[in-house]
C-alpha cells in the first residue's frame, strides 16, 4: 500500500468525525434522557394521566384555546375535586410553577420553540410586576 | 351549397340567440324585482326578512334588528361622568391593570382598549358648533362599539377577530393574528391598536390571570369576555359601580337594565349611518 501513513491516520479521523454525535452523546450528559421536575407542590394528579399528557398536551391546550377563545366555552373542568379553568396560566402554571425546570427540560431536549411565552406569563414574570388585585 | 350554407348559418344564428336569451329571461323571471309582487322589503319587519334579506337594513340606525341571540352593549352617561371627574380614569386604570396594558411613553405607540378624546373626536358627523361649554370641555371615552355588523371581522384573513354568536362581543384570537392590520384600516372607530414593539417592558403590572401581547398583533377592548365568564361586570363598569355612568347588558333582553336606560332616554351611538350598529351607547 502507498501512503500508508498518511491514509490509515486520515481514515481513523474520518471515522471519528463521523460518528461524533454517537460518541459525544455517550461520554457527555447531552443525550441523556430530560427529567422534568414535578410539581413543587407535591400535586400528583393532573386533568390527564401523564402518559396522556406526555404525548397530547399541545393538542389538549389547543382544544383548551379554541374552546375559549372561539366557542366562549370557559366551563371550569373539576378533575378529582380539583378544580381547573381552562388556560395555561390558570391551570398548568398553578402546579408546574416553574417553566424552566418542567417545560424548557423536555422543550430543548426534543429542540422545539413553543411560542406560548411570547405573551403568556410564567410565575415567575407574573411575580416580577405583580398587580395588587 | 348555397342553399345549405344559407341554412346553416340560420340554425346556427337561431340557436346562439336561444342559448344566450334562454338563461338571461330565466333569471329575469325568478327574481325578486321582476317577478309579480313587487313586494317593497322595508315595509317587511318579519326577522325571517331581515335575516334574509342583508339590504333591508342599509340603513343601520332606522332599521329595526331582530331581537334574538344575545348582544351585550352599554350605556355610557356622559351626565354622570362630567359630574365625576376622576370617574372616566379610575375606568381606563381599571382596564389597563385587568388586561396587562403596556403606558408607551409616545402615543404613537399607545395600546388603547378605552380611552378618552374630546366630543368632535367621538362624534365626528355631529356638529361641534356652538355647542355646550360642558360638551366642549369634558372628555368622552372611546371603546371598541362591538358592532353587530363588525366591518373588521370582514376584513381579516385569518379570522383573529371574530364576532362570538353567543355574546354578540367582537372577539380576538390573538394566536391567529397575522398583524396585517386590515382590521384597523376597516374600523371606522379608531379602536384597534398594534403592537409596534414588544410591549412587555412599558407593563406596570401583571395580571397573572391574563396573557400580555406580542409584538406585531393588533389587541382592542373584548368587553372583558374573561370577566363575564366568571359572573363578574367588565372592569371598567365595575370602576364605575354605584354612579350609573355605565351599564352594561344584554341590549336584545326587554327586561335587562341597560334597555331601561335606553328606553328612558335618548341616546346617540358613534356614526351610526355607517351602518355598523354600534352597541355602545351615549347620553350626552
Amino acid at each position: 500500500m502507498y501512503n500508508k501513513g498518511t491514509i490509515i491516520p486520515g481514515l481513523i479521523i474520518f471515522v471519528l468525525f463521523v460518528t461524533f454525535p454517537i460518541w459525544f452523546n455517550g461520554f457527555t450528559t447531552a443525550g441523556d434522557l430530560p427529567k422534568p421536575e414535578l410539581p413543587p407542590g407535591g400535586e400528583k394528579h393532573c386533568v390527564e394521566s401523564a402518559e396522556y399528557m406526555r404525548a397530547n398536551h399541545m393538542q389538549l391546550l389547543n382544544e383548551w384555546r379554541d374552546n375559549v377563545l372561539r366557542d366562549a366555552d370557559r366551563e371550569i373542568l373539576e378533575i378529582d375535586g380539583k378544580k381547573y379553568p381552562k388556560g395555561l396560566q390558570m391551570a398548568c402554571m398553578k402546579c408546574h410553577s416553574k417553566k424552566e425546570k418542567f417545560c424548557d427540560s423536555c422543550h430543548t431536549y426534543a429542540a422545539v420553540e413553543p411560542y406560548c411565552w411570547d405573551c403568556h406569563l410564567t410565575p415567575d414574570q407574573a411575580v416580577s410586576k405583580e398587580a395588587t388585585h | 351549397m348555397d342553399k345549405q350554407r344559407r341554412k346553416f348559418l340560420k340554425i346556427a344564428g337561431a340557436s346562439v340567440v336561444a342559448g344566450i336569451g334562454a338563461p338571461a329571461i330565466i333569471k329575469l323571471s325568478s327574481s325578486p324585482a321582476f317577478a309579480s309582487g313587487h313586494a317593497a322589503p322595508a315595509a317587511d319587519h318579519s326577522p325571517a326578512a331581515d335575516v334574509h334579506g342583508g339590504h333591508a337594513d342599509a340603513h343601520g340606525a332606522h332599521a329595526e334588528e331582530a331581537p334574538t341571540g344575545v348582544r351585550l352593549g352599554m350605556v355610557i352617561d356622559m351626565r354622570k361622568m362630567a359630574d365625576n371627574p376622576g370617574l372616566l380614569d379610575n375606568a381606563i386604570s381599571a382596564c389597563i391593570d385587568a388586561h396587562n396594558l403596556p403606558q408607551f411613553p409616545d402615543s404613537k405607540n399607545a395600546i388603547k382598549w378605552i380611552w378618552k378624546t374630546p366630543f368632535e373626536n367621538v362624534f365626528t358627523d355631529h356638529s361641534a358648533y356652538h355647542a355646550s361649554k360642558k360638551t366642549a370641555h369634558i372628555d368622552f371615552p372611546a371603546l371598541c362599539n362591538h358592532c353587530d355588523d363588525p366591518p373588521c371581522c370582514r376584513a381579516c384573513p385569518t379570522q383573529a377577530t371574530f364576532k362570538v354568536v353567543s355574546t354578540g362581543i367582537v372577539a380576538m384570537d390573538f394566536h391567529r393574528c397575522i398583524g396585517c392590520r386590515f382590521c384597523m384600516a376597516a374600523c371606522p372607530y379608531g379602536a384597534r391598536s398594534f403592537n409596534w414593539q414588544d410591549p412587555r417592558p412599558y407593563i406596570k403590572k401583571y395580571n397573572k390571570n391574563f396573557p400580555t401581547r406580542m409584538k406585531g398583533v393588533v389587541e382592542k377592548c373584548n368587553f372583558c369576555g374573561e370577566r363575564l365568564a366568571l359572573g363578574q361586570e367588565p372592569a371598567c363598569v365595575e370602576a364605575c359601580k354605584g354612579t350609573g355612568a355605565i351599564t352594561f347588558g344584554n341590549l336584545n333582553d326587554a327586561k335587562s337594565e341597560v334597555r331601561a336606560v335606553l328606553d328612558k332616554e335618548f341616546t346617540i351611538q358613534r356614526k351610526p349611518t355607517l351602518g355598523t350598529k354600534p352597541s355602545v351607547f351615549y347620553i350626552v
